[in-house]
């Protein structure tokens, strides 16, 4: 077999195996913030299907994809159709440049965990979650209802609001890291200071606060509490959904959790060291053994939104603007200067 | 490196053919059953009384201007984060001065009342 059709196969089974999993984790993280928020609120959450519930999700998706799939008669037909569509594939799309684990050697094959490493990794990362918000805006337009229109029109103001502090907080770690490529920014932080403390970003000085715009931008961002104004249920029955059934709903569902799954998988590889972690084990383990310390940081991400959805009540819609515009960019503009005085004084 | 954007390509149409199989697949033992209430749309089970796609309010669309001016600010900003070492003390002079125009331009607009939303 030549090089280049086994690169091709290689690369197809990764991308399938991928997306299997990223499913399945979207799955089993509705599960999860299920049984969490139940508990938050002293009830049992889905208990009956399985042991604990477990078996719940598949029950879920097996009743969202029998269900019937109505187009409303008042909607434009293929940009309701095409909108889902546009919305789910960059959101997963940004996955393929993030590394979940180091280089391992099974045999004689060689197994990269990254689906492929850019050299222009966040770039390419900003623009995919970019299209997704013609996605949201295009459902709003293509149902042709009220409510759809208005939480379409709501969402896309604040994605892009907050997409302002999100890519200003991501220019601090490129100062101190000087590479767009992940692959290189997860290399850079291996080791430890003083063998204590790993050399993650987070521990660089300025940086906390780049992860703390970042990550409240990126809830904004992903349309979840306390953030959720686009689907506020108790005001735009579900906003730019509301006219969508079966899978085509389901999809926009996907959607939402793959975002919430990418932007933790990206606070974990710019912040927290991405695939590192306190040892990699003996011999046999090395290969296995990042990719479970990376899968752990994003679960811990995952509980700490299921938390915030738990804890706080929604904003209302003037002090999100507010709070987008008036705090998180100055505050992040404000952070760039100041890495860049620290960075400068530092060489 | 276009060897490099393959996967991606892949990726992509792996992503795309999901969906569209499994709406197609199911099309053939979902239930359809269209009916005329079904159809109308989603007010409550009201009759609509007007259309939806009417003007709505100018807020959005400054918004959407401030965030090309903003948007394009930061992708400026990436090159000069990655070169930042090369550049050194002259990079850092040019960026506090572009800067310090861009914020005065943000005061300005906060005084003019651009970012409230009545």
């Amino acid at each position: 077999m030549s090089e280049f059709s086994s690169f091709l196969l290689g690369t197809t089974i990764k991308c399938i195996v991928v997306i299997a999993v990223l499913i399945g984790a979207v799955a089993y993280t509705t599960w999860l913030e299920r049984k969490v928020v139940a508990h938050l609120q002293i009830r049992w959450g889905p208990s009956r299907v399985g042991w604990h519930g477990l078996l719940q999700p598949i029950a879920d998706v097996l009743k969202l994809l029998l269900k019937e799939d109505m187009t409303p008669g008042q909607a434009s037909k293929f940009l309701y159709v095409l909108a889902p569509l546009i919305a789910f594939v960059p959101a997963a799309l940004s996955i393929t440049v993030i590394p979940f684990g180091n280089v391992a050697h099974f045999g004689s094959q060689t197994v990269r965990f990254q689906i492929t490493d850019l050299n222009v990794g966040i770039l390419f990362i900003f623009a995919v979650t970019s299209v997704g918000v013609y996605g949201v805006a295009l459902g709003g337009w293509a149902s042709n209802n009220k409510y759809s229109l208005m939480g379409g029109l709501r969402s896309s103001a604040q994605m892009i609001s907050y997409e302002l502090s999100l890519g200003l907080s991501v220019v601090s770690v490129l100062l101190v890291t000087g590479t767009l490529s992940l692959g290189q920014i997860v290399d850079l932080q291996g080791g430890r200071w003083f063998g204590i403390i790993p050399k993650w970003n987070i521990f660089v000085f300025p940086l906390f606060i780049s992860f703390f715009t970042y990550f409240v931008s990126a809830i904004a961002e992903t349309n979840r509490l306390p953030f959720d104004l686009p689907e506020a249920e108790n005001e735009l029955v579900a906003g730019f959904h509301t006219e969508y059934s079966s899978m085509k709903f389901g999809m926009f569902f996907l959607t939402e959790y793959i975002n919430m799954i990418t932007v933790s998988a990206i606070a974990t590889t710019l912040f927290f060291g991405g695939w590192h972690g306190p040892t990699f084990g003996p011999l046999w383990l090395r290969g296995i053994l990042p990719l479970f310390w990376f899968v752990s940081k994003i679960v811990a991400f995952l509980l700490f939104y299921i938390w915030t959805r738990g804890t706080l009540p929604r904003f209302r819609y003037d002090q999100l603007m507010a709070f987008g515009w008036k705090f998180l960019v100055p505050l992040s503009l404000a952070n760039v200067v100041l890495t860049s005085l620290v960075v400068a004084w530092r060489a | 490196m276009p060897k490099n954007y393959i996967p991606i390509l892949m990726f992509m149409a792996l992503g795309c053919l999901f969906p569209l199989v499994t709406l197609a697949l199911l099309r053939l033992i979902r239930p359809s059953d269209p009916h005329k209430a079904k159809l109308s749309p989603y007010e409550c089970g009201v009759d609509p009384v007007y259309q939806p796609r009417e003007r709505y309010t100018v807020r959005y669309y400054i918004v959407a201007i401030l965030f090309v001016v903003f948007d394009v600010e930061t992708v400026f900003l990436f090159p000069w984060a990655i070169r930042y070492d090369v550049l050194g003390l002259f990079g850092l002079m040019e960026m506090l001065v572009f800067l310090g125009i861009l914020v005065v331009g943000f005061i300005w607009l906060w005084k003019q009342g651009a970012l409230e939303w009545v």
